[in-house]
């Protein structure tokens, strides 16, 4: 987008210059010239914070502690993709307890993020509200809502807290395994929050299912992990909804990061077309709805969305659904929970890369690393899911923009960052990895 | 970063004081620990006029504000004014955590090695302004209180908030983090175990969290009050840790802090 003058004839700008209710810093700019829309920008202005230099030459167990620091909102995602990449460096296996415990510490996240963008950064752009606090105070009935719904978040959290020590940037997870595995029965302090918690989040789909929906359909490529009998989390291949099924390590065969002027995150692509595609919530649910729990598919099939969705404001109700899911599935594993027998594989430096991909709440966490025979970190890469989503952002953008042209401009910019929103987008992630020069 | 801030007695709040929230280079963990606090959120909001807070609202006052807490550090030419703004709209300023009062975690790129990377790995960097050093509030403007953590602990945010409220006067301990040990009966992981704990050098904030996870402290919390880093430094040595494994243990989310710098290079 060339950057029009102020006095140019029929043009006009729909400019946020700072996103609310998102993590991070960023704007938004859609051109509209002679009554059609041109072009759109998601413009990231988040300073860099160079993680990926950072890391060159720490020590093979640092970058779980590390790369959690590039955001407080999904810390384990970054320490999950972490630890399975460093492991797949050192050819380390996990035991299955372990396996079972980071699965229970994602639940806990998925759990606290998706219900803070829900009820806090989201269902208020539906309700016509500026904040979850303005919500709270529209009526009784509303304050009742976000009273409840916010003990949803506090259960993800207290899982968090349980296994992790803390709830942002927890501190108990470490490559090999976990710094003390909780004893048995240790968990089952959990499981009354966790089943109320269930019923909240069934009341939660029914809430956001019940919100107005624009007739906003279109055939995106979703991009998710596929786990052969699970909800995919920490494992599985990398398909996509047009036929891509690929091994995780495969990842950078298939897509790129490019550079665009006016961001400070680069967008990726599919490499082979050029083109955006769309992760997180709804292309997991569209891509994997056989493997929600029994509880979750029930709900999702009685929410009223037509699964798979290909309209991007219904992610809301694939992040409820999605709670249901991590809910419940966090039940089943504390009930099955017995301790490994050593909280932690030992680790031997060796020479290596390892690749890996989790399910971030946002979307797929890509991260590698290179690893020297002294255990030292010689290289690092780091794909977060908003960088992805971000070009898809601006794509929607531009289709939809054409409906809020003859609003006044203080709705249609609403209207503009409901649609990124959607994205739920992580601009703190987005940003960490942008290779840059410093300024002398 | 100024270890010994001065101590600023505020006035008691009128009824209801306006809080605004402001980021700098950052995670976002810092501010959400205000989310986070579930149970007491909505009661907060009825104390406080919230005037300013991106991550949760879109409404933005204009104006002066009785409170300003502030996550991240100053790390481009922007930010350089806008702290500046922030101090001159605020009555009491507070820095929540490691990135505000020291630069946090992206002042590593301080030491010469990430610096020397850089220049291997730009792409186009002529769309990026960005500052040399990441640096704390406190270079820039006058700071009122300091929280501490990598990231903060919510009940010291809401201990705070609540005190500022009554009108009086928010006071944080920074003992080494042994004292907490030795309260919750946790066996020195240094003399009993022979690990590598930073605790001994570390502030108390966190309740010796790493400790009880049999995890030497890491030292999310900054320097302790008086903190011997460099004895510390010579101890891990004789349990046989090398001399980088050592500074990089003191190099991570306050490498900016004299104390740990002192440890870094103890070794």
């Amino acid at each position: 987008m060339t950057t029009p003058k102020a006095d140019d004839p029929g043009v006009r700008l729909i400019k946020i210059e700072a996103l609310a209710r998102v993590e991070g810093e960023g704007g938004v700019r859609v051109l509209i010239r002679d009554g059609r829309v041109e072009d759109a920008q998601v413009r990231i202005f988040e300073a860099p914070r160079l993680f990926e230099s950072i890391l060159r030459g720490r020590g093979l167990e640092e970058p779980p502690d590390l790369t959690a620091r590039i955001c407080g909102i999904c810390p384990v995602a970054y320490q999950m993709s972490a630890c399975h990449a460093v492991e797949a460096a050192l050819g380390v296996v996990i035991d299955p307890a372990v396996r079972l415990l980071r699965r229970l510490l994602y639940c806990g996240e998925w759990i606290e993020s998706h219900a803070l963008h829900v009820v806090c950064l989201h269902a208020p752009d539906f309700l016509g509200q500026e904040s979850v606090l303005a919500m709270a105070g529209a009526s009784p009935d509303l304050a009742n809502c976000v009273r409840r719904f916010l003990k949803l978040k506090k259960a993800g959290n207290s899982i968090v807290h349980l296994l992790g020590g803390r709830e942002i940037h927890p501190i108990n997870a470490r490559v090999g395994g976990f710094h003390r595995a909780p004893r048995k029965g240790e968990l089952n302090v959990l499981l009354e929050p966790l089943k109320e918690a269930l019923d909240l989040a069934l009341e939660l789909v029914r809430w956001v299912a019940a919100f107005d929906f624009p007739q906003f359909e279109h055939d995106y490529e979703f991009v998710a992990l596929r786990h052969e009998s699970e909800y995919p989390m920490n494992e599985g291949r990398l398909i996509s909804s047009r036929g891509l099924d690929i091994a995780m390590n495969q990842f950078l065969d298939h897509f790129e990061e490019q550079q665009v002027p006016y961001s400070n995150a680069l967008q990726c692509r599919k490499k082979a077309t050029g083109t955006a595609y769309f992760v997180g919530p709804l292309a997991r649910i569209n891509l994997n709805f056989d493997h929600l729990s029994p509880t979750a598919k029930q709900i999702a099939g009685e929410s009223g969305i037509a699964w798979p969705s290909r309209n991007p404001f219904t992610g809301i109700v694939a992040r409820a659904v999605e709670i249901v899911h991590a809910v419940e599935v966090a039940i089943d594993l504390i009930q099955q929970y017995e301790p490994p027998a050593r909280s932690a594989v030992p680790l031997t430096p060796r020479a290596g890369t390892g690749n890996w991909i989790t399910e971030a709440p946002r979307g797929i966490l890509f991260h590698q690393y290179q690893i020297d025979a002294k255990g030292l970190v010689t290289h690092a890469l780091i794909i977060p899911p908003t960088s992805q989503n971000q070009r898809q952002i601006e794509e929607d953008l531009i289709r939809f923009a054409p409906r809020v042209l003859d609003l006044p401009q203080h709705e249609a910019e609403w209207c503009c960052e409901h649609v990124v929103r959607n994205y739920d987008p992580c601009i703190s992630c987005a940003t960490h990895f942008l290779k840059f020069e410093v300024q002398r | 970063m100024n270890p010994s801030l001065p101590i600023v007695t505020p006035r008691p709040m009128p009824n209801r004081p306006r809080l605004a929230v402001f980021k700098f280079t950052s995670c976002d963990g810092c501010q959400l620990s205000l989310l986070d606090c579930e149970d007491e959120l909505l009661d907060l909001a009825d104390r406080v006029e919230i005037g300013f807070f991106r991550e949760a609202a879109r409404l933005e006052l204009s104006g002066c504000f009785d409170v300003a807490l502030v996550e991240g550090s100053v790390s481009t030419p922007e930010q350089e004014q806008e702290i500046r703004n922030v101090r001159a709209r605020s009555k009491f300023l507070i820095c929540l955590g490691a990135c505000a009062s020291h630069g946090g975690i992206q002042a590593l790129r301080h030491l010469g090695s990430a610096a020397a990377a850089l220049r291997v790995v730009y792409a186009n960097p002529a769309s990026v302004a960005m500052l040399e050093k990441s640096l704390p509030a406190s270079d820039y403007v006058k700071v009122d209180l300091e929280l501490p953590g990598c990231p903060i602990n919510k009940k010291q945010l809401i201990h705070v908030i609540a005190s500022l409220l009554a009108g009086g006067r928010p006071g944080l301990d920074r003992h080494a983090q042994c004292l907490e040990c030795k309260r919750q009966g946790v066996v020195c992981l240094v003399v009993a175990r022979g690990m590598a704990c930073l605790g001994p050098a570390t502030s108390t904030g966190c309740g010796a969290l790493c400790m009880r996870h049999d995890r030497g402290c890491f030292g999310c919390y900054g320097p302790a009050q008086g903190a011997n880093a460099a004895a510390l430094a010579r101890r891990f040595g004789e349990l046989g840790l090398e001399p980088a494994a050592i500074a990089r243990l003191f190099r991570t989310f306050y490498s900016t802090a004299v104390e740990f710098q002192i440890g870094s290079q103890s070794a």
